[in-house]
């Protein structure tokens, strides 16, 4: 016992003085990232780093991580667990929050209550074709993306329609206490309940092991497939849960509205220290991950370069963090 | 004895038909019935010039789905091939036209435009292989910036293709449809590389990473590899869409990307890797094709086509999955 912990203070007082052991940690590179973007920022634009354009960058970042936690819960479980269909379901359920809403205040809940469900609904779907069908979660998502691309044609033919609440637009875009518009009171709460979730609750803690490995954790007693379905049940919940958001930050909705949420989800959860292979990082770091990749695109907005710089720059700058992390094992004999 | 011969043919033919073996089958079956089907909804589709048409319009996905294989061979993914396609279409019109469109000049475009897909492709096996990034999230990040290439070269959609170039593409050369020459001379290729010991090892890569390096396979060289034949084939997919749209379009493969994955699924390729045949991928192409024609002509209201061409693809899908994993 004491040669063990002993041992154990070694590992740990050797860490300590390794540089290299403190980057790998997961949050410590967004983080790192976010502030050198700030002041690299406001060495650029001066006002980029103030306390409203913070709120504002922080606002994109809220519904990017809002998905992303969705997201994140899907990769955490493995299986090459990933969510293609968040972006159809964002676009599909702005088009049914607006319709209910009709630019009601009385009907916002209605219309949150619906968008969610929807997005429920079709998460689930997805869990059920990727348990007990056993589609691979990338085809499974990606087909029910074109499925529910082509339901949300036949709904409204092609002609979006339906438009935000005013409450539920100031809810997005304006302060409602101490400078703080309400969203991000929505999103500190996603962050509980999800520190919550991964870290509090048996269902959590199952994640993680069907995460790691699925065969134990299936001879330990866990319900995987049950599990499995309730992880993309709140992926496409969460999904659905922004989809009211986006409606509310732009007005009203138009087609492919979410698309721009799809493949970024994923990038946040990955830059936030969680590998797409699963079982380990946390929502924090997604957290982190999701409002780095908003500093990023909107650095180079305020920079002014056109779009094609843009284009480059932010692709480049995805592959030169990957060198730091979110890379596979080395292959060893 | 008549009837031993009539027992072992039919044995012989169940063995042939092991799915195991040529998970591609059910594709093939797929294409036939989808073709019936469009042919009893549709008669005009049966005559050769429709299928001719028919084929030059599924020809770019056929190729992409082709290399897309390659790599999903390998259990690894490349979500860039639609940047891929934009990046090459506008290097190769942009060549030809500052060339002056003469027929040097074509061919200086073609190579350019083939040379563009290779470096792709070898960036995106180095990033994969060799810095060992996860392939979903590289290839979508090399793609953005593939994409962004194509857009500083080629602001906006519209720079003409010399005349002579979609003419050769939609015409007959020694009275057979060119494109037919570039289906033909694809299935040289696959062929020929069936038989190449790289397609055994990108299998065997496929299927158990660690054992295939154990067993002293170059790995990381194969995988670069795969990546390079699939930006290859983009580059290719990229030409002959060009044929087609006759100019130069920065956002040409945007939508392609997700489409040749579909197909390498419809082909009764594993996702996981390690499984599953080119052959197959050309015909999820044609089966991805022939749907949206099959709903077209089946006189779905068109608010709804979308809709029901999705549930299609996506029982289909789930089909293809089902067969790749007997």
């Amino acid at each position: 016992m004491a040669g063990e912990s002993s041992k154990e203070s070694i590992v740990r007082a050797s860490s300590q003085f390794d540089p290299g052991a403190l980057l790998r940690r997961p949050m410590v590179i967004p983080c790192l990232l976010i502030v050198i973007l700030m002041i690299l920022g406001e060495t650029a634009s001066p006002g980029f780093a103030s306390p409203g354009q913070i709120i504002k960058l922080l606002t994109l970042a809220a519904l990017m991580g809002i998905v992303a936690a969705g997201q994140n819960l899907v990769i955490l479980g493995g299986r090459e667990g990933i969510d293609l269909s968040v972006g159809a379901i964002i676009s599909f359920g702005a088009v049914i929050a607006g319709n209910i809403m009709q630019g009601a205040n009385s009907m916002v809940a209605p219309a949150i209550l619906g968008a969610a469900g929807a997005g429920l609904g079709i998460g689930i779907l997805n869990g059920i074709g990727v348990t007990i069908l056993r589609i691979p979660p990338l085809v499974m998502t990606l087909g029910m993306m074109g499925v529910v691309q082509g339901a949300l044609v036949a709904m409204t033919r092609g002609i979006p329609s339906g438009n935000a609440a005013p409450v539920l637009a100031d809810f997005i875009t304006q302060p409602v206490l101490a400078g703080i518009p309400g969203i991000l009171f929505v999103w500190i709460g996603v962050g509980f309940f999800m520190a919550w979730l991964l870290s509090r609750t048996a269902f959590g803690y199952r994640i993680y092991a069907i995460g790691t490995n699925q065969r134990a954790a299936r001879l330990t007693g866990v319900s995987v497939w049950r599990m499995r379905i309730g992880l993309f049940g709140l992926s496409g919940f969460f999904a659905g849960l922004t989809s009211v958001f986006v409606l509310g930050y732009t007005g009203n909705s138009f087609i492919g509205v979410g698309d721009q949420y799809m493949l970024p989800s994923i990038i946040a959860v990955v830059l936030g220290g969680t590998p797409l292979s699963g079982g380990q990082g946390s929502y924090t770091g997604t957290m982190a991950g999701a409002f780095l990749l908003v500093i990023l695109q909107s650095i180079l907005i305020t920079l002014q370069m056109e779009e094609f710089g843009r284009q480059i720059v932010f692709g480049v700058t995805l592959l030169v963090l990957m060198l730091f992390y979110g890379r596979q094992h080395r292959l060893r004999v | 004895m008549n009837r031993d011969t009539g027992i072992s043919t039919v044995s012989a033919f169940l063995r042939w038909v092991d799915l195991a073996r040529r998970p591609y089958l059910p594709a093939i079956a797929v294409t036939l019935l989808l073709f019936m089907l469009n042919g009893f909804l549709q008669p005009k589709t049966l005559r050769p010039v429709s299928i001719v048409a028919d084929i030059s319009t599924y020809l770019p996905m056929i190729l992409l789905a082709v290399g897309q294989t390659y790599v999903v061979l390998a259990s690894d993914i490349d979500l860039s091939v639609g940047s891929i396609i934009s990046l090459v279409n506008v290097v190769t019109v942009s060549v030809m036209a500052a060339l002056g469109g003469s027929l040097g000049a074509i061919i200086a475009g073609i190579f350019v435009g083939i040379a563009v897909g290779i470096v792709c492709g070898a960036f995106n096996g180095f990033c994969v292989a060799v810095l060992r990034f996860q392939p979903i999230v590289s290839t979508f990040a090399s793609g953005i910036v593939f994409a962004g290439i194509a857009l500083w070269i080629l602001p906006a959609a519209g720079l003409a293709a010399p005349d002579a170039y979609w003419e050769t593409y939609g015409e007959n050369v020694a009275g057979i449809p060119f494109v037919l020459w570039i289906l033909a001379a694809m299935g040289i290729a696959v062929a020929v590389i069936a038989q190449l010991v790289f397609a055994r090892s990108l299998l065997a890569v496929g299927g158990n990473i660690q054992s295939a390096y154990q067993s002293g396979l170059p790995v990381a060289r194969l995988r670069v590899r795969a990546y390079i034949l699939c930006g290859l084939f983009s580059a290719l997919s990229a030409l002959c869409l060009t044929g087609d749209t006759a100019s130069g379009d920065p956002l040409l493969g945007a939508k392609m990307t997700l489409g040749s994955v579909a197909a390498v699924v419809l082909g009764g390729t594993a996702l996981s890797g390690g499984r599953g045949n080119p052959l197959g991928s050309i015909f999820g192409a044609v089966i991805l094709g022939l749907i949206g024609s099959v709903v077209f002509f089946a006189g779905v209201p068109f608010e709804y086509q979308n809709l029901v061409q999705g549930l299609i693809v996506l029982a289909a899908l789930a089909g293809g999955v089902t067969v790749a994993r007997r």
